[in-house]
């Protein structure tokens, strides 16, 4: 019992309901007979699709910005990569190279005025963020209906603007996912995607151990300490927000060639959130993550997601059961999350 | 020159939507009937709402995102009052009835949550509205028809699981408070310029016994409001367009009584204590207050208000989409005090009424405003989506700074 206790202190009672109830949903799967090998590879498939956007998490909560709300600002960077790419008439591993060397160019210079903005509002950090991220998408709402794209795929027949889905099945569309990938007891290894996510992670890891890594970590977690070591603390966390900016617009274009399109308008708006729920499912805080944070969340979140949908479909035919559990468990976490945030004032 | 300087930086917000709205107006090409008419309608139906942000703003928990909770509760009370098919009157008042319990035990409990996140209320009211909305999905679409027993067939689904997305209320609580007592929009004028004067009179008389006749304020009030009443009758097109807009005016007194109560609650020990905890925390405990237990009241007098202010919306709109009403409460209601020239630790009536006057006037013109620009409605559409998010952003970002700029003064 003792045990037990230490064990659920440690992991914090949300993460064990979360936990009880992924185990909990994957019994029910095995006697509702739903084939498992078909959800095992849809639980891969998702875990790389989503991966990257929450290891975007890792440099912002270890710079100090706290969690990233505003990952739009990154995602609609990698969404103008892509379709620049796109544009410039290129397939295959060719263009989804090029749409993410554009997004990560164009995710510096956004990242880096965003960053400034971030060392302007020290302590509302997650609040501002939020609200930047939407006005962002509000913004480029905008801007899809006017910008200058000539390409019959991306822009629509008739009228203006951009189309709302732009499909990439004569691109790149899963050129990750099957690279490489080979079957094994029936389920599907999304070979190309899997390593796609851990190249990435091995690249997070790298630069956190460069100088500016280090520094940024120190910064994040004893500001005053950092002072005291010279290090250049606006620098630090600037650099920290670019770095997490990047890394959602590779995120994006790594989910948008498994998922198969381009999502443009209001799309993006939610999915900051997605990504902090599942680091934080994944054990990390709000002042504190690692890479295996990340490997496990979102692992676990989506796992949750993909096995909840078929089983949900069982037991109630109607509405969308998965979906509003998902609501509930991604916003409960987060609240629990800011529960554990030391104000200020406190 | 100084003073002009000032007023205009403590000002640029609400002065840049002015100019905006302007524009807006110009472009659009719509006549002031219609402007007018329009407004009149999303006043009353939205102000009620944005003044239940006020107090706590007072209270220095910032703009409560958490409103939508409230409204969530209004929300039920119409789902159980529809069921009953209770119409009219006597339905709407049930409504306001039944949510009070709803709002004062989700408000206690949004309450306790702001108190775990002393710092960060603002973003924990938002997370904490989309959790509850979760919860209120979960119980509105799977829990009726297998937990809670409810035969309607009007209501629940054919598959007898889960409410239907819209329910129509025009058979029921429609118009209920809008539709008491109505007077057009002329007549509204002429009432309320004789109210002013009178005012305005008794406000000068008092002041002459004390200190002789100095009070130009005054009568430069009843100088513009006599001219408005005399080019009201003398102009025909100008009198018959606002003959044509009726104004629900028992709406406007319940909000007036609302916009009353703010006021009045100041005034109360209460309302210093909000002010004391607003200012400082640890100053209001050393004085003795109970600072949570401040704090925990304001947030349900807040969600209180939220919730009848969403009835008093959806009494207006006629329909209740069950799973989408209550989702934008919040951030519009924000959006409209902050372009009045609120913010996070400020804000009044005033700003309350000025700011959905202006925020409305962009809604109602942007539309027509982007098509005859861009030739786009779709581009007004999402502007004005973009405004309130932007304005949101901005003033959250203004305040945040502002605070950092004051705390680096204080240390030197």
């Amino acid at each position: 019992m003792g045990k037990l206790k230490y064990f659920i202190d440690k992991l914090g009672v949300p993460r064990t309901i979360i936990l009880s109830f992924f185990i909990v949903l994957s019994i029910t799967a095995v006697t509702l007979k739903i084939p498992i090998e078909m959800l095992f590879s849809d639980t891969l498939v998702r875990f790389g699709m989503n991966g990257v956007m929450v290891l975007a998490m890792v440099p912002g909560i270890l710079c100090g910005i706290g969690l990233n709300f505003g990952l739009p600002v990154g995602i609609v960077c990698g969404l103008l990569g892509g379709l620049i790419s796109i544009e410039l008439n290129l397939t295959g591993f060719l263009g989804i190279t090029v749409a993410i060397v554009i997004g990560v160019l164009l995710s510096i210079i956004f990242g880096y005025f965003y960053g400034v903005l971030l060392n302007k509002v020290k302590g509302s950090e997650m609040m501002v963020s939020t609200y930047v991220g939407f006005s962002v998408v509000s913004f480029m709402c905008i801007a899809w209906l006017l910008l200058p794209f000539k390409n019959d795929e991306i822009k629509w027949p008739i009228g203006d603007g951009l189309r709302t889905t732009i499909a990439l099945s004569d691109r790149y569309g899963k050129v990750l996912d099957n690279f490489l990938s080979f079957k094994i007891w029936g389920i599907t290894i999304p070979t190309g995607l899997i390593l796609m996510l851990l190249l990435c992670c091995l690249i997070m890891w790298f630069i956190l151990r460069t100088k500016n890594g280090i520094n940024m970590s120190i910064v994040g977690s004893n500001e005053k300490f950092a002072k005291a070591s010279g290090i250049n603390i606006n620098k630090a966390r600037i650099f920290g927000t670019i770095l997490s900016t990047a890394f959602g617009a590779v995120g994006i274009i790594v989910y948008a060639q498994s998922f198969g399109f381009y999502q443009l308008y209001q799309a993006p708006m939610m999915m900051g959130f997605a990504a902090v729920a599942a680091i934080l499912i994944g054990g990390a805080s709000a002042t504190k993550a690692k890479i295996s944070h990340v490997l496990i969340g979102t692992f676990l979140f989506q796992g949750l997601l993909t096995i909840g949908l078929p089983v949900a479909n069982k037991i109630v035919t109607e509405g969308n059961l998965s979906e509003v559990i998902r609501i509930i468990i991604s916003n409960g976490i987060i609240l629990y999350a800011l529960t554990k945030v030391k104000g200020g004032d406190n | 020159m100084n003073k002009v300087k000032n007023f205009l930086q403590d000002n640029s917000v609400t002065l840049l939507f002015v100019i905006l709205c302007i524009i807006g107006i110009q472009l659009s090409g719509q006549g002031m009937g219609f402007i007018a008419g329009e407004l009149v309608a999303r006043i009353s139906r939205n102000l009620f709402l944005v003044l239940s942000l006020i107090i706590p703003v007072i209270a220095g928990m910032g703009l409560n995102f958490g409103i939508v909770i409230g409204a969530m509760s209004g929300q039920i009370a119409i789902i159980a009052v529809t069921h009953w098919q209770i119409t009219g009157l006597p339905g709407f008042l049930l409504c306001i009835l039944i949510s009070i319990p709803l709002s004062v035990l989700f408000g206690w409990l949004t309450g306790k949550v702001l108190n775990k996140t002393k710092g960060q209320e603002m973003i924990s009211s938002m997370i904490l509205g989309y959790f509850a909305n979760g919860i209120y999905q979960l119980i509105f679409l799977f829990l009726i028809g297998t937990v809670i027993a409810m035969n309607n067939p009007v209501l629940v689904l054919a598959g007898g699981v889960g409410i239907k997305n819209t329910i129509d209320l025009s058979e029921g609580i429609k118009y209920a408070l809008d539709g008491l007592v109505k007077i057009n929009l002329f007549n509204t004028i002429i009432i309320l310029a004789i109210l002013i004067i009178i005012y305005s009179i008794y406000k000068i008389i008092k002041e002459y016994k004390v200190k002789g006749f100095r009070n130009y304020k005054n009568i430069i009030v009843i100088a513009i409001t006599v001219s408005i009443v005399i080019y009201g009758y003398a102009s025909p097109s100008f009198n018959l367009v606002l003959k044509f807009i009726n104004v629900p005016i028992a709406t406007f007194g319940v909000i007036f009584a609302v916009a009353l109560f703010n006021i009045f609650i100041t005034k109360t020990k209460l309302g210093q204590d909000f002010r004391t905890v607003g200012h400082d925390m640890k100053i209001a405990k050393a004085s003795g207050i109970n600072v949570d237990r401040t704090r925990i009241i304001a947030i349900i007098i807040s969600t209180v208000l939220a919730g009848w202010g969403q009835i008093i919306f959806l009494q207006n709109i006629g329909t209740l989409s069950t799973y989408g009403s209550h989702e934008q409460v919040g951030m519009f209601a924000i959006a409209a005090l902050l372009i009045g020239g609120a913010s996070v630790t400020k804000a009044n009536n005033k700003q309350a009424l000025l700011g959905v006057i202006l925020f409305h006037i962009l809604f109602i013109v942007s539309p027509m405003a982007g098509k005859n620009l861009f030739n786009n409605a779709q581009i007004g559409e999402y502007f004005r989506v973009f405004i309130a998010y932007g304005v949101i952003a901005a003033s959250l970002g203004l305040h945040a700074w502002k605070k950092i700029i004051e705390a680096k003064r204080n240390k030197v």
